[in-house]
């Protein structure tokens, strides 16, 4: 019944775009850990319309295979190139694991509301990230260095399983060495080689310094890592309106017009994912929500 | 003394342009007969209209492809409760006599599958196309007034939004509506509860009320819009006179009255919301099969999932997008498990988008009282009995807490 024709419909053309990827290439697929692995993409032709902000996402598509929503974990002044930081656990991802450098992905995007980096200058800014949770929060910790002057301290704290899941090890060993950033890392738990912190990230909150009226805390992680955060940071004298936490519900469409990602009243891919835990606080404790 | 001159000015020239233009203008009643129905028909498939009406299929009253009146249900009925649906062929001449069927206009303008692109593999590259439909404007014929009433609230998601559905807009954009009045209810209706009908009123182009009696049978026709003007303004049809307009009065007064069923929307939001803990839940769980029928078979539910496939030699793919059911397991799949695993918590999601979440995402309801999920629930879940249990409870509870005070 219908039939692919050349005709220029154009709008058709226009509101279609938010379907229909935008071919990127992979510049580079560099291995994180055992299980985890960074396609660096720069655009074929065209690039992604609109410019990403730290906390946003897009549909990254593996050819057949099907689409994920996947964080931007790069740097947002290197636009239009994007960086992602994925974990193999499906089929998509596993696929987007064997790309090689020259392959093509498809791109739709950038989808989200963003941590507001912006509008927390001047604060104490408190970074927690569990497990693969640190990707998306990569890009708001290097926007704040970029303005380092406009914020007050600023802290990360990370914890993963094992110190072999430890992502961006590197680099947090690098960020580790500033004098103008407090970093902690924590393990569930450890192994012969470890000699650093073992135990939940929520316990690092207790015993770092920053002034709790005037701090933005921005969590991302399993759902249970950021209520344990949120109360920890609760009990310090943080505001649940000043803490940002970033969920994640199956998203197909990206743009909320598919439903997948409903959770009550919000689309989590347009009305979040990065929400105040005020706004979620309830809702996310209801059963099968 | 100026009112009145300023009163005497607007019929004059309400006099003149209707002398100098046309004799027709919206909101005008004619009166036909079947041939001028017909010809109705014609005229909209000489504008290239493809017509879609009722038409007894599977034994259901579906809509599907039509060519003239002869193709429409004559003497038709249908008979819904809870879990049922029955057509009968009456020795009658009428041509609307029954009410909602298994499909609503949502197939025409939101396609069950829908291929988005195609993309083409060569080596590790590919490019992708976008699939642009050629598709030909649809008049819909007989469509009611809840089924109008959810093009709207669909209009309001798939279109008014952040993002757009492209197809839906092209679909919606070019299409002419002919409306009908329903002259008769079925027990699973409540559109007077949502204000839906059963008569329309806006947002169509034309309009239909069957009158029937032993001896005429004729069709109060409204037109409703500039298009539905511009498809009747050459067949010279009659007026219709102030009996044929009474008489269709009649017939709509009388289907309202007819409808027993009834949605209390009073505070029914804030009642839903509160009550995710409710026992109702688990026991809706037991009966439900989780068949998703109800979801298919709403005018409004708009959920879909996106499908990857590839051609035997992996050249060539395509994404097709397909409705998709809150009621599936799947549906909620996040890496672990499914956010909503028993199948209560899936009915209690449903119930509470439709009636509740909806009107804070859309401020509007996403129910229109069709009444199709009672009616094509296999196992005849009931959500406006579902709705007055959670009210009553919430009663008792506000009761016993008053009794305690006292």
């Amino acid at each position: 019944m219908e039939t692919t024709i050349e005709h220029n419909c154009e709008q058709v053309v226009n509101n279609n775009h938010t379907m229909t990827p935008t071919i990127y290439r992979v510049e580079k697929n560099r291995r994180d850990t055992h299980d985890t692995f960074t396609l660096h993409l720069s655009p074929e032709d065209q690039p992604l319309e609109t410019v990403y902000e730290p906390g946003q996402f897009n549909m990254l598509y593996a050819f057949g295979v099907g689409e994920v929503p996947i964080s931007i974990s790069g740097d947002t002044t290197e636009w239009p190139k994007l960086v992602h930081t994925i974990r193999a656990v499906g089929s998509v991802t596993n696929a987007l694991q064997s790309l090689a450098t020259g392959d093509s992905i498809g791109v739709r995007g950038p989808y989200g509301k963003p941590w507001p980096v912006e509008a927390t200058k001047g604060k104490d800014i408190i970074l927690v990230a569990g497990g693969i949770g640190l990707a998306p929060l990569r890009p708001a910790i290097y926007q704040i260095l970029h303005n380092r002057e406009s914020y007050g301290k600023v802290i990360l704290l990370y914890g993963s399983r094992r110190p072999l899941d430890i992502l961006f090890r590197k680099e947090l060993e690098k960020w580790r060495s500033r004098l103008d950033m407090f970093v902690d890392v924590t393990v569930d738990s450890s192994d012969r080689n470890w000699n650093g912190n073992v135990g939940v990230v929520p316990r690092l909150i207790d015993t770092a310094n920053f002034d709790p009226i005037d701090t933005a805390a921005f969590v991302c992680g399993p759902e249970v890592m950021m209520r344990f955060t949120a109360m920890a940071l609760n009990k310090r004298g943080v505001s649940s309106d000043n803490i940002y936490v970033s969920l994640e519900r199956n998203m197909k469409c990206g743009v909320g017009l598919c439903g997948h990602c409903q959770m009550s009243n919000q689309f989590i891919c347009k009305d979040g994912p990065v929400y105040t835990y005020s706004q979620v606080r309830e809702t996310v404790l209801i059963r099968e929500i | 003394m100026g009112t009145t001159n300023k009163a005497l000015e607007k019929k004059i020239n309400k006099k003149i342009s209707k002398s100098v233009t046309s004799d027709f203008q919206i909101g005008d009643n004619f009166c036909i007969d079947i041939k001028e129905l017909d010809s109705i028909f014609t005229a909209l498939k000489e504008k290239s209209f493809d017509l879609i009406g009722p038409t007894v299929k599977e034994q259901t009253i579906a809509f599907d492809q039509i060519e003239s009146v002869k193709d429409l249900p004559e003497g038709y009925t249908d008979e819904q409760s809870p879990g049922i649906y029955r057509v009968k062929k009456t020795d009658s001449k009428t041509l609307f006599n029954f009410t909602t069927g298994s499909n609503s206009l949502k197939k025409y303008l939101y396609p069950p599958h829908h291929t988005l692109w195609t993309a083409s593999r060569n080596k590790g590259n590919f490019t992708v196309k976008e699939n642009i439909p050629n598709l030909k404007p649809l008049a819909i014929i007989g469509l009611r007034a809840c089924d109008l009433k959810a093009m709207f609230v669909q209009d309001r998601v798939l279109t008014q939004g952040e993002y757009k559905d492209s197809y839906y807009q092209l679909r919606r954009n070019s299409l002419f509506i002919v409306a009908v009045n329903c002259s008769r209810s079925v027990s699973t209706c409540f559109c007077t509860s949502m204000g839906s009908g059963p008569s329309v009123t806006n947002d169509f182009d034309l309009a239909l009320t069957e009158l029937i009696t032993n001896t005429t049978h004729k069709f109060r026709l409204e037109v409703g819009s500039d298009k539905g003007l511009d498809v009747v303004k050459n067949l010279k049809f009659k007026a219709a006179t102030n009996k044929e307009l009474n008489d269709a009065k009649e017939v709509i007064k009388k289907t309202t009255n007819s409808i027993t069923r009834q949605l209390d929307l009073h505070h029914l939001d804030v009642i839903l919301k509160g009550s995710h803990d409710h026992k109702i839940w688990d026991e809706i769980g037991k009966e439900c099969l989780n068949c998703g029928n109800c979801t298919m078979a709403c005018p409004t539910c708009f959920c879909h999932t996106l499908e990857d496939t590839t051609d035997l030699t992996g050249s060539t793919a395509q994404r097709t997008r397909r409705w998709d059911s809150c009621f599936t397991i799947e549906f909620s799949y996040l890496h672990g498990g499914s956010v909503r695993t028993s199948s209560g918590a899936r009915y209690r999601h449903w119930m509470t988008h439709k009636l509740a979440t909806w009107i804070e995402q859309f401020d509007m309801s996403g129910c229109v009282g069709c009444g199709r999920c009672i009616t094509w629930c296999p196992v005849g879940i009931d959500i406006t009995e579902v709705a007055q249990t959670l009210r009553q409870t919430v009663l008792d509870e506000a009761h016993a807490v008053a009794w305690e005070e006292i």
